[in-house]
């Protein structure tokens, strides 16, 4: 592993394992791209399915999406300015804006339960009409998304903190920035077809 | 490969604004006017793209590497299958004889 070691490079690019882990996760975000298209046409197929329950613009509360659209854009950025930092050795900087990465993705997270909790109380749960199934059933496997990657994101950073910032180390949190930055774009997805294309139609 | 240097994440800054720019005008267009729902659709569709690009470029540093090819052509590909599952299942599910 030690092989190939071309210290020219960023050091999560340094050796040859690390190039081909980096790789092997852009193939498997290939991968969830098609995932989340398989939800997002269930949801374009059957969104106006009511069933007599409520439509979009009963239950939508517009305000706390938007809230959590910036939250989620906003981890996004301090994502990139984490991995920006880890570029220039700055392990201080690097682990500050990893945490408050997390804290907004948990910010989200909490906002995003509570949406849902609003929703079961209005009476639009998933076995409400077709229109809801497919909703919770994209928007929870996004949620989903966003609780494995904090779970994934601290123990990454408890390696750091125990090892330092090493080739091996630096490519795990490279690799968990780009889920993260994966996780805003797919949002941005249902942030537009979802809830504004609900508000509007 | 970049190597960065800089004092300050001059792209990451500019990939923020104009993501948070975007998302502003796309609710604006969706909630604020009265166009139709194939125009505003088709101008937020498109915005949503134009964003998507910019954390794929500016944030995910997708063409970095000696693999950057390969990761375009991976994702290109990847936006291709889900282009045409979305808009295969919508044209299959919903016109035609399935409507009825």
């Amino acid at each position: 592993m030690s092989a190939n070691v071309n210290t020219s490079l960023p050091l999560e690019y340094q050796t040859h394992q690390s190039r081909m882990n980096i790789l092997g996760f852009w193939i498997f975000l290939g991968a969830e791209i098609v995932l989340f298209a398989t939800l997002f046409a269930v949801y374009a197929v059957l969104y106006q399915n009511y069933a007599g329950g409520p439509t979009h613009q009963d239950i939508i509360m517009i305000k706390e999406v938007m809230i959590q659209t910036l939250l989620l854009l906003t981890s996004s950025f301090t994502c990139g300015l984490a991995i920006y930092e880890m570029r220039r050795n700055n392990v201080k900087g690097l682990i500050s804006w990893l945490v408050i990465t997390l804290l907004l993705g948990a910010g989200f997270l909490f906002m995003e339960i509570n949406e849902f909790i609003h929703y079961i109380h209005e009476g639009a749960t998933m076995q409400t009409s077709a229109f809801l199934s497919s909703f919770f059933v994209l928007l929870g496997t996004h949620g989903a998304h966003v609780t494995l990657g904090i779970g994934w994101a601290i123990i990454v950073i408890i390696q750091l903190i125990k090892r330092g910032l090493t080739p091996v180390t630096a490519r795990k949190i490279f690799i968990i920035g780009l889920y993260w930055h994966f996780l805003d774009v797919v949002w941005i997805f249902i942030f537009t077809f979802v809830y504004l294309k609900g508000m509007v139609g | 490969m970049e190597k960065e240097v800089k004092r300050f994440p001059v792209s990451h800054v500019i990939g923020f604004l104009a993501s948070l720019a975007l998302t502003f005008i796309a609710a604006v267009i969706a909630l604020k006017t009265s166009l139709s729902f194939k125009a505003i659709m088709w101008i937020i569709g498109s915005l949503a793209v134009i964003q998507a690009g910019l954390q794929l470029f500016m944030f995910m540093h997708m063409t970095e590497g000696e693999d950057g090819k390969t990761n375009i052509i991976n994702i290109a590909y990847g936006v291709f299958v889900a282009v045409v599952v979305v808009v295969g299942s919508v044209w299959v599910l919903t016109s035609g004889h399935a409507a009825h």
